[in-house]
Formats: structure tokens, sequence, C-alpha cells
């Protein structure tokens, strides 16, 4: 046997003395099930049954009050941020001391893979909750897209104040040594920078309204001599041949007077396909620039439209013009 | 009394390369090779060239073909810009040139490696080095980077105010397309397109389709300006020049004169259309065959309206039923067009407007006293009608 092997060997043999093991003592959740927990609950996963939020309606269903959504059974001994940083759970407990295992043989990474669970009883306001989690099993090594690692499942059982079980979850999680990673890291130093929009040189008569849209302002430029506004700016009034000249402020609002939907050829750096316009501002100056908020089908002359500044790439903001209902 | 240029230049010889997607030699040789035959066909030897004159885009400096070709001596040479709009402008050049005395035979020609070199259908992107970088910059950073997508916003414009659909604008391709089908010379020769062959293909920028645009072609082609009194004396029946002109009308851009009261429409070939008819004295209804620049389908329509052949708004219908055809109303660019033939920057649109003349197009009508020859859109443009010598 290769020292190489022994080593596995002997690393198989310390992770498996862990299945088995409770994770550590029973753990009684913090909160009891309330109203609060679960209205947040229901917010962020957009959930609207009356049955979990609405104390009259849900008196009149099968529950006879309101209870909580059964997915909810893990967010109950759920310990928070300390999770985050494995060193702030107690030292004895086991899976933090398997995962130690795992990250001195080189198995640094973690990933949450798939979750099972099962109800007994629909859990109500004030149910106190205690959680008892078990290491059930360590697969074989296997080799993932990740890197090579191990899957470890866990078993948490949740029990009310009679010891009554009302339902259990299996986590896996995958253990690996994130040589790919690595690769993918070095890979991504050595591949050319992501492909940008081309940006518009910044001269004399252009750059300064760049430089406002990087502040997200639309501006437009207004002759000082005769007050008349052009767009694209340029040096001299072709009106009264003035150079002086000003700026105002765009409201932003206009409406297509023509339009193209851009398909071939997909220049790197821009979405496709990818709807331009000319937009009439109400001012009165035309200005061509991206129609976003629509399908490019649903676009027409004459569609109300209204600018705002998006990022596309670092440090560039451009003006989109969004369809108004 | 200023000099007039009607009548005082004639076309006396015209030659070209093979059109193809790989040349497999240099813009250079090209131009070298189609100057020779140009100056071949027209029955001169290459130390009678005293003008040269080209796009500003061509790459190939008069003095360097000058010496690939032998011509000897140059008393002329200049450079029209802006894109396919210098077709005309540099027969232009060459028709004061000679007019004046500058020169006594004058050379334009225009070579590129347009498929194999730089294509312009893969923008503007980045090696711009000109000054108009500036304007390019109001409509790089939102895509618009290619002449479809210009031409596609006064496009959609055009069939918005119009009505025209997009089976109006096919009856163009399948036209030149039935041109090209007979042009030995053509890149679709042989190969027609059905309506449902341009409906079903692929959207490049909405409206336009892979069909409503011309090709990309490696290739060249020049011809020979002299006077008239020298024509005589020559190999080839002379296409003289009765009415010639640049135009940039109010507010142009480069391909993007998208600030315009009305963008519907051209201006700038409204206003050469109005001096080569007051030049030559001639009207629409005088033209019996047209080379219209067709760098894409729509641009046709916009031109047709332009040059009076029908009214403002009513390109969509004068293309009906074969009126661009041999024995249509106007037989239009019978070599294919830049759509189908090639596209060497409308000057083989100059050589079919001379071929026209001459009684030798593949696809002949039957009469031919006066042609007309437009060049560029949405450019500062040119055009100019040719007859009998």
């Amino acid at each position: 046997m290769s020292e190489l092997e022994k080593k596995k060997t002997e690393f198989e043999a310390r992770i498996r003395e862990f299945v088995g093991l409770p994770e550590g003592p029973p753990y009684l959740c913090p909160d009891a099930v309330n109203e609060a927990m679960i209205r947040h609950w229901c917010d962020a996963m957009g959930d609207q049954n009356p049955a979990y939020l609405d104390a009259d309606a849900a008196a009149e269903t099968v529950h006879g009050g309101l209870v909580a959504p059964p997915t909810m059974l893990q967010s109950w001994e759920m310990r928070g941020y300390p999770m985050h940083d494995a060193t702030r759970l107690l030292p004895q407990n086991n899976q933090r001391k398997l995962h130690a295992a795992f990250d001195e043989a080189g198995y640094t990474g973690v990933v949450a893979t798939d979750t099972e669970q099962e109800y007994a009883r629909y859990l109500r306001p004030g149910d106190r909750i205690t959680a008892e989690t078990t290491i059930e099993s360590i697969s074989e090594e296997k080799a993932t897209a990740l890197g090579i690692g191990y899957f470890i499942v866990t078993r948490s059982v949740f029990s009310d104040e009679q010891g009554e079980e009302v339902g259990n979850l299996s986590f896996r999680v995958l253990k690996f040594k994130p040589a790919q990673e690595a690769q993918a890291a070095q890979e991504s130093a050595a591949a050319p920078a992501k492909p940008t929009r081309i940006r518009s040189p910044y001269g004399h008569d252009n750059g300064w309204w760049w430089e406002a849209c990087q502040e997200g302002r639309l501006l437009i430029q207004k002759c000082s001599g005769c007050g008349e506004l052009r767009h694209p700016p340029r040096p001299m009034c072709g009106s009264c041949q003035s150079t002086e000249w000003d700026s105002i402020e765009a409201s932003g609002r206009g409406s297509v007077y023509s339009f193209t939907v851009l398909h071939y050829p997909p220049i790197p750096g821009y979405d496709f396909p990818c709807p331009v316009g000319l937009i009439d501002l109400e001012e009165g100056t035309r200005i061509c620039a991206n129609i976003a908020g629509v399908e490019p089908e649903d676009i027409h002359i004459g569609m109300k439209v209204e600018c705002m500044f998006d990022d596309v790439d670092e440090g560039l903001k451009l003006p989109f013009f969004y369809m108004v209902e | 009394m200023p000099i007039s240029l009607k009548d005082e230049a004639v076309i006396v010889g015209i030659g070209q390369t093979d059109f193809t997607k790989n040349s497999g030699r240099s813009e250079l040789q090209l131009a070298a090779e189609c100057v020779k035959a140009a100056i071949a066909d027209a029955g001169l030897e290459p130390a009678d060239v005293d003008g040269m004159t080209t796009f500003t885009l061509d790459s190939n400096d008069e003095i360097e073909v000058a010496r690939s070709v032998g011509c000897g001596d140059l008393s002329f040479y200049s450079r029209i810009p802006y894109g396919g709009g210098a077709a005309v402008g540099i027969v232009h050049q060459a028709a004061m040139a000679v007019a004046t005395g500058a020169a006594n035979y004058v050379v334009g020609y225009r070579a590129l490696n347009g498929r194999s070199g730089q294509r312009y259908s893969q923008g503007v992107a980045g090696d711009i080095v000109t000054s108009d970088l500036v304007h390019w910059g109001w409509y790089m950073p939102f895509g618009l980077l290619t002449p479809t997508s210009w031409v596609a916003m006064f496009t959609q414009r055009y069939m918005h105010v119009t009505g025209c659909k997009s089976t109006d604008l096919a009856e163009v391709s399948i036209a030149t397309r039935e041109h090209a089908v007979n042009n030995p010379n053509a890149f679709f020769h042989g190969r027609p397109l059905s309506l449902e062959d341009h409906q079903t293909a692929r959207m490049i920028c909405s409206p336009l389709r892979l069909y409503d645009c011309c090709q990309e072609t490696d290739g060249g082609c020049a011809f020979v300006v002299t006077t008239r009194e020298r024509a005589a004396d020559l190999a080839q029946p002379g296409a003289v020049i009765r009415g010639i002109a640049q135009g940039s009308a109010d507010d142009q851009e480069q391909m993007t004169s998208f600030y315009r009261p009305e963008i519907e429409r051209l201006p700038e070939m409204e206003l050469v259309a109005r001096q080569v008819y007051a030049m030559s004295g001639l009207g629409p209804e005088e033209i019996d065959a047209a080379i219209i620049y067709d760098a894409f389908s729509s641009i046709v329509l916009f031109q047709l309206e332009a040059f009076g052949f029908c009214g403002i708004g009513e390109g969509k219908d004068f293309v009906q039923d074969g009126a661009l055809g041999r024995e249509g109303r106007l037989p239009t660019n019978t070599h294919g067009g830049q759509l189908s033939e090639a596209y060497i920057h409308g000057i083989n649109g100059v050589n079919e407007g001379v071929r026209l003349i001459r009684g030798s197009s593949v696809n002949q009508p039957a009469k031919n006293d006066h042609v007309l020859v437009t060049a560029g859109v949405g450019v500062p443009t040119s055009a100019m009608i040719l007859g009998q010598l």
C-alpha cells in the first residue's frame, strides 16, 4: 500500500467514526412557533395562504386556527449568523469536528446539495420545538464537477413539548477538495477581460455630456446666443453661429420616433436581441439610446417612454428608455 | 460664364477583377488589375493616364497604383470621402479634371478585400482612428455599429409612414436577383430568390432581413474618363456624362442623419437629383434604365422617390409588377446590383451603367439613350446621367 493510499485509509476510518453520532445535545429552538416569523417567511416566499396569515380566515379552515407552513420546519432551529462561522459553534459539536477533519485533509470546500423533509403534523403558534440532529451517513469518495469529495447526510428529528415527532429532514452536503476551483481561478486570471460595450471617446465637444450620464443626468445642449436646443452637441450653433452654450437637464420623457431591434451580428459586450430607438424628447430634441422594459416585438413608433440610467459595465452608466403604460 | 460639365467628359474604358469572397491577393494588386483592364478596354496605354481618383476609404495610394501599373507622370489626383457616396463623386472629379485640362485621361478605381479583409458588416468597433470617432460615439454604446443598424432606423420610419411592407422590400431584392441569375460575374449567378426565401431569412436588424442587405466582396473596379474629342478616337463607344453632381444636405451626418424633422426621405439625394436633371436638361421620364445604389433594398425605394420616378412614399407601389425588370418601366441594377452581383462600393454600378449605354449588359434593355447611376445613401452622395456619345 502506498503512503497516499495509507493516508486515505486512515482518513476514511477517522471520518466514519462520526457516522451515527449526534451532532450535539438536543437543541431547544430559541423561539416558540410564532406569527411574526411566519409572516416574514410568507412575505419572502410570496405565499399568501390565509391559513398562515389571517386568524379569522384560518379559523374557518380544517385547521381551526393559524398554522405554520410545513416547509418552515428547519427555520425554527436555524441559529442565525453564528452558523456562518463554524468556530462560533460549540467545540464539542460533532459536525464541527467532522468538518474540521475534512478541512485538515484538504477537503476544504462545502456545498449543500439537497434536503428531504417529512411532516407529521402542522405546527401552531406557541409550539416549542426541539431538534435532534444525527450524522447519518458518509458516502464513498466521489468525483464531482466541483472536485473530489464525500457526501455527508445529517438527519434532524423535530419534536414538540410532549416528545412527539412533528417532522424530520435529511440534509446532504458535499465536502470537497476545490482543485477545479483553483484551476478555474487560474484560468480566469489568464482569460481576456469580459467584453464590454464600446464607449464614446470623451472630447471637448462631447465629454461633458457623457460625464453627466455617469451622474445619471440627461442633458441637452442649449445655445447661449439664440437659445436653441441641440443634440448631439456641437461646438457652434448652426442657427446663430454662437460658440457660447449651456445645457438644460431633460425630463427624460419622450416617445419613440423610430427603432430597430439588432439581431446580427451579435457583438460581444451587448445583449441580443438589442432594441435601439430614436427618442423624441418632450423638450424637442431627438436622441439615440436603447429601449428597455418591453418585449422587442411590442415596441412601436409613438410609444411613450421615460429615461432611467442603468449601469451596464464598470464605470459606464447609459440612458435607457423604458416603456410607460 | 461658368463651365458646365454637360457633355464635356466621357467614360471610355471600364475594367474589373473577378469578384470573390477571398481574393488571395493584396488590395493593391486588385487595384492594379482593374486599372490595367480599364485602360486596355479604352484602347489606351498606361503611360497615357495622367490622373487618378479614388475613395478616401480605399487603401491603395494613387502613386502606388500608378507605379504598379506603369502610368508614369500624374498631373491630377484626388479622393472623395463618405463610403459609397463617393462612387459617382470620383467620376465627377475625373470629369472636372478633363474638362478643365488638369489631366487628359483620369482613372477612377476602388479595390477592396471586403470579405476576407475588413468587413463592413462587422461594425465600426475599436479600430476607428479618424476624427469622426466622436460622431460614432453617439451610437456605439447603444449597439448601433453596422450599416444595417443605421439604415434599419430609417427603414422602420419609412415603413411606418408609407405603409411599405417587408414584402415590398422583397420586390427589390427579387428583381435584382433575377438580373444576377443571368450574370456569370455575380455571386448569385444561377441562384434565384423566392419571396419565401426573402421572408424566412434571418433578421439582421429589424425590419431588414438577410436578403435586404448587400454582399461583402473581394474585388476591384476601375474606369477611364477623358474629353469628348479624345473619346471619339478610342476603342469603345463612349458613355458621355450629361449631368453629374454630389450632394450633402442640411443636418447631414454620415449614415445617421437621424435629427431631421423627417428621416423617411433622402434630402441629399433629392439635392443631387435636382442638379443632374438641371445640368442634363432631362427628367425622370427620359431615363431608360438605372443603376440605383443598393447597399440595402429599402434605399432603392427612397431613391426612386428622390429622382421623381414616383411620388414621395410611393416607391413600394412603383416596384410592383416587374417594374425593375428588363421589360419593366425602369430596368434597374441589371448586373444584379450590390445585393446580388458584388459590393464594390458602387463602382461595379458605374461600370454597368457604361455597359448599358454600350448595349453590352447581360440584361440589356431595348432602349438605352439615358442611364441614371446613383451612389451612396445616408451619406453625402452623388449621381450622374450617362448618354450616347
